[in-house]
């Protein structure tokens, strides 16, 4: 669909870089988090958790009880023992079931931290034979099949066949905030103060667990250190239990998790496994491509339905071809659920297609560049849904000024030369190598009219107040939607106010996920600017409330006219707009260590319009770090279905010595249903990353096609080349 | 026990071995100093003890008694008016805000003139998942060559 002309009219907020909004407040520390609040009688929580990945609970006892001890087991829970979302499968507290461990059990609560330590509490647990490994499991909780054309007649179109497997592990979203809420028991229901991602999501699971109607269940969310889709469902898990501690004892209770029990209780990204089977002509270009991911849900389908969606989307990256066939499968384990983090099942199918096409080159003898020259995707192709791609379709423009910012084909040279010489003399060798990506942003077609999200716009005497359920949890969400609603009502950016995203004051614009918050709240907000503007008229707003009294406007999602997406049969229109990147990352591997050193980064990137460019760099700086630790770094060691490494000094998490220097640009191809031509930014700089590094890898001569490729697998590379070269 | 923190004095009553950060979060309710981990690995907790950077959750009170210890409060005040405060804003080196206080605190110490090596080295100790930390480095590069060229005039 070709992008709406717009009056192009001079931005005088949209594209600027203003002080963010609570900027001030987060350096001086003033900014307040969930674990900074005081409530008078607060008690504090603490999680009692299965210890055996599978099996039946028989029973559980308890040691010496402090007096003002509070226990609150599964019988406590006045409605439905599970956490609504997408299945009611998962329980809040194990009843007798254990389906993974780490599940919780008992919830305890004192106002005195020690005393809470010290009780000592004993599970009996009955464990039985647990599924561990994803390959074997037969148990799917979502099976999802695209079809385009037809395969067989692509296959016989080919000249070469090129087959391939490639994995990715699990990876811990580490926001350094740990999980924590405060639940408040009140008259008549229970407030909620949490680090969380979707205030929604967390008032609809509890309805369901306290069975209290939604309007006495409140939600607010409170300053937020991190999220990356860790706060998108587990919060509801989190919030439940200090809500049943809460009203069980009628006081205040705060549950903030340590870090440990952070990484072994929370969701993670899930460990995938992705075979391609591709059929190619003699000169590159793509004629089939077969493809089959699977993916680690865990013990519970949490989000896992949606990850695998988004997985299969763009499991054939921005390329063309007309005959393809992708299965993709959700497979339960008796591991802990994983769930949403940042690119959400993107960044692993882009993971496996970015480095297959390297493969594929290789197997043709031609320049990996101009095999993706070749085939990426233009406007007016369509994609493996066959969504037909408008001008706004970038791939091309993103891959030739990576290739010119970061001089990929001299240093690729360069690098070739140093290379030879190293291999005899035993020293550093380099490495590059390049990703092109992209990234739907929003939910799905059909997903963004099921949401319906609403927005609405206050007037106030001064300007006008900002009441959306979409949180800021570091990406500025305040700030950029303050810019968008300026620029629509040609205001100064200090007239806008942002109200506090809280169940009882604004309305449900869906979840910060996705993507979405910028392209899609950000538009029903601007069209929020367009009605108040109209109402206004002439005058101003202090004027128009002594005549008429007080305005609030609301909009609702408005899906693009054009826009058809057929969920039975996964066809048609997937998402709104693709943002398209391309990474470029040159690497030095040192051959006594093993140790992979990113030395230079070039990130090119798509995303329609930078409503606020230093806002938008820094997700591209922030996820594309977060990428290569991804591939090089980030393993959870799971051992018995427990992660045996919970703690950051053996979680490696990358560090100011290990990120490199980026090289940042933004390219703008606007897309006609976002503000200003916005698409969204926060998670493709996460798709790209991790294949260009491997790429870069391949280029030096290690063939990885397992991630993280850690130091103790480069080293046996390192060392089977060596014997090879002498 | 008498803390004297941000050039006032506070009375603590505290276990020894309490650890600096509780007392600073709890007792002398400045909460602009985080926990990241417990273990001293990620950095939010950062203080100074004479103007030395240290995890304060890994310091037993009893350790910092007598010592001066400046928290994130102490750097510019409740406005945030720090060079570096200032500058970490314009270039987006704060995002979810929460290591914020304690890259600040390590940022505070570095040297004028410092390379970018040597930031780096400095801020070795404080995680940041949000920015990928060139933003952080651009501020502290600005904030430093502000400071350079206000002392040239
Ligand atoms: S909380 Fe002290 S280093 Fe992490
Ligand atoms: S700004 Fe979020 S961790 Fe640094």
């Amino acid at each position: 669909m070709p992008p709406r002309p717009r009056r192009p009219r001079p931005l005088s907020v949209v594209g600027t870089s203003p002080p963010r909004l609570e900027g001030a407040a987060k350096v001086a520390g003033t900014a307040r988090y969930v674990d900074d609040l005081e409530f008078p009688g607060l008690l504090l929580g603490r999680t009692i958790r299965s210890t055996v990945p599978r099996g039946e609970l028989l029973g559980w006892s308890m040691g010496r009880r402090p007096r003002g001890l509070h226990v609150v087991s599964a019988a406590d829970i006045p409605g439905r023992n599970a956490i609504a979302l997408l299945e009611p499968d998962q329980p809040c507290l194990v009843r007798r079931e254990i389906r993974h461990a780490a599940e919780p059990v008992l919830l305890l609560a004192h106002e005195d931290r020690d005393a809470l330590a010290s009780v000592a509490v004993e599970l009996r647990e009955r464990p039985r034979k647990a599924q561990l490994d994803v390959r074997a499991s037969r148990s799917f909780c979502k099976e999802i099949l695209i079809e385009k054309g037809n395969l067989s007649r692509g296959f016989a179109r080919a000249d070469r066949i090129v087959e391939g497997e490639y994995t990715t592990g699990h990876q811990e979203q580490l926001y350094v905030e740990t999980q924590g809420v405060i639940a408040v028991p009140e008259k008549d229901g229970v407030t909620i103060y949490g680090s969380l991602q979707c205030p929604y999501y967390v008032q609809k699971a509890l309805v369901e667990l306290l069975s209290l109607p939604p309007e006495r269940v409140r939600i607010i969310q409170v300053e937020t250190g991190g999220g990356f889709g860790g706060k998108e469902e587990y919060p509801s898990m989190i919030a439940g239990h200090a809500a049943l501690l809460a009203l069980k004892s009628g006081r205040p209770v705060k549950l903030v998790y340590d870090r440990s029990e952070d990484m072994l209780a929370t969701t993670k990204r899930h460990p995938s496994i992705v075979r391609h089977k591709t059929g190619v002509r003699r000169d590159g270009s793509l004629t089939a491509m077969q493809i089959d991911v699977l993916l680690d849900a865990g013990a519970y389908v949490t989000l896992s339905p949606v990850v695998l969606s988004r997985g299969v989307l763009h499991a054939a990256g921005p390329y063309r071809c007309e005959d393809v066939q992708i299965l993709g499968r959700a497979a339960m384990t008796n591991t802990p659920p994983n769930g949403a983090f940042r690119g959400f099942g993107a960044p692993q199918t882009q993971f496996a297609v970015e480095v297959h096409m390297e493969r594929i080159a290789e197997a043709l003898g031609i320049d990996p560049l101009e095999l993706r020259r070749r085939n990426a995707l233009r406007p007016g192709d369509t994609t493996a849904t066959g969504q037909r791609l408008g001008a706004d379709c970038s791939a091309l423009p993103c891959l030739e000024s990576a290739v010119r910012r970061s001089r990929f084909v001299a240093r690729r040279r360069a690098i070739e030369k140093h290379n030879a010489k190293a291999r005899v003399s035993g020293g550093p060798l380099r490495g590059i190598g390049l990703a092109l990506f992209f990234h739907g942003s929003g939910f799905t077609g059909a997903g963004e009219v099921k949401l319906a999200s609403r927005a609405a716009l206050e007037l106030t005497p001064t300007g006008a107040r900002i009441l959306v359920a979409s949180t800021e949890i570091g990406q500025g969400t305040r700030t950029i939607l303050s810019q968008i609603v300026a620029e629509e009502l040609g205001w100064p950016l200090s007239r806008i106010e942002v109200a506090d995203p809280d169940t009882r004051e604004v309305p449900d614009s869906g979840p910060t996920v996705a993507s979405r918050t910028c392209m899609i709240v950000g538009e029903i907000l601007r069209r929020c600017a367009q009605s108040l503007k109209r109402a206004l008229g002439r005058m101003t707003p202090r004027q128009y409330l002594a005549k008429n009294g007080p305005l609030v406007v609301t909009e609702q999602y408005d899906r693009p006219k054009s826009m058809h997406w057929d969920d039975v049969h996964y066809r048609g229109d997937a998402y709104g707009a693709y943002g398209y990147g391309c990474d470029v990352i040159e690497l030095e591997i040192d051959p006594v260590t093993a140790e992979v050193r990113p030395a230079e980064v070039t990130a090119v990137q798509d995303i329609g319009r930078a409503i606020h460019p230093v806002l938008a760099a820094g997700q591209i700086e922030g996820g594309t770090a977060q990428g290569i630790a991804f591939a090089l770094a980030e393993e959870v060691v799971m051992r018995d279905g427990r992660m045996a490494n919970a703690q950051l000094t053996n979680y490696a998490v990358p560090t100011p010595l290990d990120t490199p220097p980026m090289q940042v640009e933004i390219l703008e191809f606007p897309y006609g249903h976002g503000p200003f031509g916005a698409k969204g930014v926060g998670e493709m700089p996460i798709d790209g990353p991790s294949p260009a590094v491997v790429n870069a890898l391949r280029h030096a001569g290690l063939d990885i096609r397992d991630i993280p490729a850690v130091p103790e697998r480069i080293a046996g590379l390192v060392d089977s080349m060596r014997g090879a070269a002498t | 026990m008498k803390l004297r923190i941000n050039g006032t004095t506070f009375r603590v009553e505290a276990h020894p071995l309490e650890r600096l950060l509780d007392v600073l979060r709890i007792q002398c309710k400045l909460t602009g100093t985080k926990e990241g981990c417990g273990e001293g690995e990620c950095g939010a907790c950062t203080v100074l003890l004479d103007g030395e950077p240290v995890n304060a959750c890994l310091v037993p009170v009893a350790h910092a008694e007598g010592r001066s210890i400046t928290t994130i409060e102490g750097l510019g005040g409740t406005e945030g008016s720090h060079p570096l405060q200032r500058s970490f804003v314009e270039q987006g080196a704060a995002q979810c805000g929460f290591c914020t206080p304690g890259m600040l605190i390590s940022a505070s110490v570095i040297p004028a003139g410092a390379r970018r090596e040597e930031i780096r080295c400095a801020l070795a100790g404080n995680l940041c998942r949000c920015t990928g930390y060139s933003a952080v480095y651009r501020a502290v590069e600005l904030a430093r060559a502000k400071r350079a060229r206000r002392r040239a005039r």
